[in-house]
């Protein structure tokens, strides 16, 4: 287990654009992190910050008219004989033989809607069957008794008979359930699960990222959980990556990025949660404006026109990088690193 | 499922019923009665009828009793297979259309399977590659589909086949078969004709539900389904055919509620021009002629085909659809 | 999008949003265009026309399409050649020949037969004419038909009918299908439920043959308006139904919308909801949804007038015209009796294309 410490996946600098009629939305702006086997890395951040499109990013799925416009993401994947091999994704064809060897194979995916990820006119097992039999060499049958076990892992009552259920038959956590089954399908090193829980209601949520939890301890498997609740990040994460409009502004262990939170925009996503220890209905703090139109990004750091810190001069002329603030603790902002000379007019 | 189905049933028989009051009203429109048409048509011949006969015979046919009365007794009539006499033929309402119904219905699903021939592919086509050339020209000629009638199509490719092949393209079958009694040889040449007026029927019906198609398979390509399986490895063209063109299939089935009438209605006027042996030129000869038994027959039985052509597409979808067949949704 | 641009789309109207997305549909655009032209047309058919559309000959019945020639000598004087009917012999038909010695030039804004412009202005001017003949004898753009009448100005006239009973028939399904529409989709309940079977019923039966059975029924001895307006009534009974059906559906997502609820707690009355919230609301739908249904409507007084069920002669539509072009040998012959089906391809899609762009404005606010 030396190589623990090595990451599976390494995303460097990646950028994604939408080119639409209306102008270039940079919904991904050079995200750079890295998620280890055995590990669990909460992205977080407020709807539209980039956090989903990052996540088809690493699957090359990212619809038209989006498309990678520069970065790298690697993967370490098994070779047949037992060696670790290194593959540059961004380098491979989107269709191409073996991208579509890597997705759900290596990497799998949990969408965010449990209600309309799976094909509502196939039952679960001909979904499960297929992509077993798509990235294996087993039988029919085989399959399907793979795909019972599966269905059973996840806590799926009567699996024998809810393999032949339709998705309307099953309730959003059962579905949810059903999806994560079709994910771990192919038995894959690293899962990625885009807000896993957001539709689901409370009771539900937690059993759902309990057997997250679970499989993960099983299986050692790398996780990418993505959601725009802090909560959740607490209860799941070992490594946080705070996004905001396309960028990591802040990253580190979740004991860093709750206990000593640095950039402003983190901090005010944890003022944001409410508290048991808080006066009773007394109104919890906001982060004040909204998210920019994606046409109208702000120069300088992209979160100073919200920014109760903001030093103006600085944050609206100079774009912040990610930096060290401590021992794997980074974060992007003018307030622990002040602007060198070579940043000026990296905006464009 | 079950109160699916008795709903589709109640509803067809209730559409059928107001099928037959509808063709009775048709019947009942033209001024004066059948005995008036009747006499007129003797007069012409210059065949005297006195008072005391004409009495005779709207007794004979009920028309002296009140119009519910002759509505029943005209249902019952049919119920009992007599659905009356042609008077511009002189023969029973059933003899006169004999094969006529068959060939009507061969006819138009003929049609029906040639519109959904071309309108599947192309549909999946123009939403998968949205906005491309193909999707253009398709869009094109879809359009132009929309806008040339089909009777004046017929007329414009029995006009080019008259004149650069000196053929009559009319018609479903070759002269030698068309009054023998049916053998395969006949089937084999009914065949061989039929594609043709089919395909002009069918022309006029796939512009729009090219339309549909595309328009469904539009939205389920952006359903999180697809990501799903385009997630798990699938290749593209396994994963669209399998996934979303699968669930847009269920509302294209659904069309062809709105496509029978519409075919049939096509079928009855492009008969006229390539003269078909189907039930449209004799609907148009009964009613030049004020042979409203005939002509009300021939409105029931084309109204009947529509109802239950749309039951029978009501039970396929509720076959093809779980999440009819498991009463999710109401209506198809 | 810069913010000027931004700050004028958030203070346009309804109307000017609607308008400017329209513009983007260049398809749709030109396609109003070629429907004002037409309905120029049918304001001025007896301008365009140069003939007495009724005026029979049987010595020039059947001619062909005259070439026009716009040059003489090197000079621009648009003339075409007089033409000498003969009958051929072996066939019995007559049969025609250009004398190119014979030139008949051709002028504009010429005196010609009286008419009344728009119906009471008295005039006799025509677009075109000719110079130093008899028009009826000499000048036949389109070629004549079967009883020698001047098949271009004949189209002139079928234009103004065909595209009028499709404004009429269009009207009287408009006021059924609000009317009805309104009334299922405001009230709902066993009202809608009945309204809604009634609509389905119709719409369950093959339009040409229910169209056919119930102009059958129009008397064969009623003059020329009488049976005009019988036969658009008897399109609209069906035509109304499609609208009907855009009405409640509209009446119905309104009805669940937020700003017709907070009138309703504002205390608005029911009527003042009706006209001032929702009618406003709906009533660019409304006008695509009629531009989609007008070419059925013109197409089945086409289909019926084709098929001897609609309008009769003397009066002239596009389907009247057309009827000659049933028999195949005829057409074989003189093809130019086709020429009535352009109109009729034309319309119906420049409607289409106009209402698909109308349709698309109709709703400015979505994406």
């Amino acid at each position: 287990m030396e190589n623990d410490r090595q990451p599976i996946l390494s995303v460097r600098n990646l950028k994604t654009n939408f080119f639409t009629d209306e102008g270039i939305v940079r919904a991904v702006d050079g995200a750079s992190f890295d998620v280890r086997l055995g590990q669990t890395l909460g992205v977080v951040g407020e709807s539209g910050c980039g956090k989903s499109v990052t996540a088809l990013s690493i699957l090359r799925i990212v619809p038209r008219p989006g498309r990678i416009v520069g970065g790298e993401i690697l993967l370490r994947r098994l070779t047949e004989d037992g060696y670790e091999r290194e593959v540059a994704l961004t380098s491979l064809g989107e269709n191409s033989q073996e991208m579509r060897s890597i997705r759900g194979a290596e990497i799998a995916l949990v969408f965010q809607e449990p209600m309309t990820s799976l094909s509502p006119v196939h039952t679960i097992g001909n979904q499960i069957i297929e992509v077993a039999r798509l990235h294996r060499k087993v039988s029919k049958q085989e399959a399907r008794q793979m795909a019972v076990e599966l269905l059973r892992l996840v806590g799926i009552p009567r699996a024998e008979t809810a393999i032949d259920a339709y998705p309307l038959q099953l309730s959003g956590g059962m579905r949810q359930r059903a999806l994560i089954a079709l994910a771990l399908s192919c038995d894959p090193r690293l899962l990625i699960a885009d807000e896993p829980t957001t539709a689901l209601d409370v009771t539900t949520q937690a059993q759902i990222l309990d057997l997250l939890r679970s499989l993960q301890e099983q299986r050692g498997m790398a996780v990418i959980l993505i959601t725009h609740n802090m909560g959740v990040i607490a209860e799941m994460a070992d490594q946080v990556v705070v996004m905001y409009l396309g960028q990591v502004v802040e990253e580190g262990s979740v004991d860093d990025v709750f206990n000593a939170s640095k950039h402003p925009y983190t901090q005010a996503l944890l003022r944001s949660i409410p508290s048991i220890h808080s006066t009773p209905k007394a109104q919890l703090p906001t982060i004040s404006g909204t998210i920019p139109h994606p046409y109208n990004r702000p120069a300088g750091c992209p979160f100073h026109p919200r920014c109760p810190d903001a030093i103006s001069g600085v944050c609206d002329r100079h774009e912040p990088q990610l930096l060290s603030v401590g021992d794997e603790h980074q974060v992007s902002c003018f307030l622990y690193h002040p602007p060198s000379t070579e940043n000026e007019g990296s905006f464009n | 499922m079950f109160a699916y189905f008795a709903r589709r049933g109640v509803l067809a028989i209730f559409t059928l019923w107001a099928v037959t009051v509808l063709s009775f009203i048709i019947i009942q429109l033209p001024p004066g009665d059948f005995v008036d048409a009747y006499m007129a048509q003797l007069a012409v011949m210059e065949t005297d009828v006195s008072e005391q006969q004409m009495e005779a015979m709207r007794r004979q046919y009920a028309l002296d009793r009140p119009i519910h009365e002759q509505y029943l007794r005209w249902m019952g009539n049919m119920f009992r297979g007599n659905f009356g006499t042609s008077m511009l033929w002189k023969q029973s309402v059933l003899d006169v259309i004999g094969d006529r119904l068959a060939m009507t219905v061969v006819v138009s699903l003929g049609a029906v399977l040639l519109t959904w021939a071309i309108a599947l592919p192309i549909g999946i086509y123009s939403a998968v590659r949205q906005y491309s050339i193909g999707d253009y020209a398709f869009t094109f000629v879809g359009f132009i589909g929309l806008g040339v009638p089909n009777f004046l199509l017929a007329l414009l490719l029995m006009y080019l086949g008259f004149v650069l092949y000196d053929a009559n393209i009319g018609g479903l079958f070759s002269p030698e078969y068309q009054l023998e009694p049916w053998s395969w040889g006949k089937v084999r040449d009914l065949l061989y004709h039929l594609p043709l007026p089919a395909l002009i029927i069918a022309l006029s019906g796939t512009a729009e539900l090219i339309r549909i198609m595309r328009a469904n398979l539009l939205d389920e390509l952006r359903k999180p389904y697809v990501i799903t399986a385009r997630a798990m490895g699938l290749s593209e063209r396994r994963l669209i055919l399998k996934y979303p063109v699968r669930v847009a299939l269920n509302p294209f089935v659904s069309t062809i509620g709105y496509l029978l009438p519409y075919i049939l209605s096509g079928s009855v006027i492009v008969s006229f021009v390539l003269s078909l042996p189907t039930l449209g030129p004799i609907l148009l000869g009964s009613l030049i002629a004020q042979d409203m038994f005939l002509a009300g027959t021939i409105i029931l039985m084309l109204g009947s085909l529509t109802v239950i052509g749309t039951f029978i597409s009501d039970l396929l979808l509720m076959w093809i659809d779980p999440r009819i067949r498991f009463g999710m949704v109401q209506e198809g | 999008m810069s913010a000027v641009n931004e700050e004028r789309i958030f203070v346009a109207s309804q109307w000017r949003l609607m308008w400017w997305r329209f513009r983007k549909h260049r398809v749709a655009v030109v396609a109003t265009v070629g429907v004002v032209a037409f309905y120029l047309v049918v304001l001025g058919a007896d301008f365009f026309a140069y003939t007495d559309p009724n005026t029979t000959e049987a010595y020039r019945s059947l001619m062909p399409p005259q070439p026009i020639r716009f040059f003489d000598d090197g000079k621009l004087s648009p003339h075409v050649y007089g033409v000498v009917g003969k009958r051929d012999l072996t066939t019995f038909r007559r049969v025609y020949e250009a004398d190119p010695s014979q030139k008949v030039k051709i002028r504009f804004f010429v005196r010609g037969f009286k008419y009344e412009f728009l119906g009471f202005i008295p005039a006799d001017r025509h677009l075109i004419g000719v110079e130093g003949a008899q028009v009826e004898e000499s000048l036949f753009i389109l070629g004549t038909d079967s009883l020698g009448r001047d098949v271009w100005s004949r189209l002139m006239y079928a234009t103004r009918t065909s595209l009028t009973i499709g404004l009429v028939a269009v009207a009287l399904s408009l006021l059924l299908g609000v009317l009805l529409g309104g009334i299922s989709g405001f009230y709902g309940g066993v009202v809608d439920n009945t309204i809604q079977r009634l609509i389905e019923i119709l719409r369950s039966i093959p339009t040409i043959p229910l169209w056919m059975g119930l102009a059958a029924a129009v008397p064969r001895q009623w003059s020329v308006e009488q049976i005009y307006f019988a036969i658009t009534i008897v399109i609209a009974l069906r035509g109304w139904t499609g609208l009907a059906r855009v009405v409640r559906g509209r009446f119905l997502s309104l009805r669940e919308e937020d700003f017709v609820t907070a009138a309703e707690l504002a205390g608005c009355s029911r009527k003042r909801i009706i006209f001032r919230h929702m009618v406003p609301s709906f009533q660019s739908h409304i006008i695509a949804a009629v531009t989609l249904a007008i070419p059925a409507m013109i197409l089945a007084e086409t289909a019926l007038s084709f098929l001897g069920l609609g309008l009769r002669p003397p009066a002239i539509s596009w389907g009247v015209m057309l009827q000659q072009a049933q028999n195949i040998e005829t057409v074989a012959l003189s093809p130019w009796l086709l020429v009535a089906a352009l109109p009729v391809v034309v319309v119906i899609l420049a409607f289409n294309f106009m209402g698909d762009g109308l349709r698309d404005a109709a709703d400015p606010y979505g994406v």
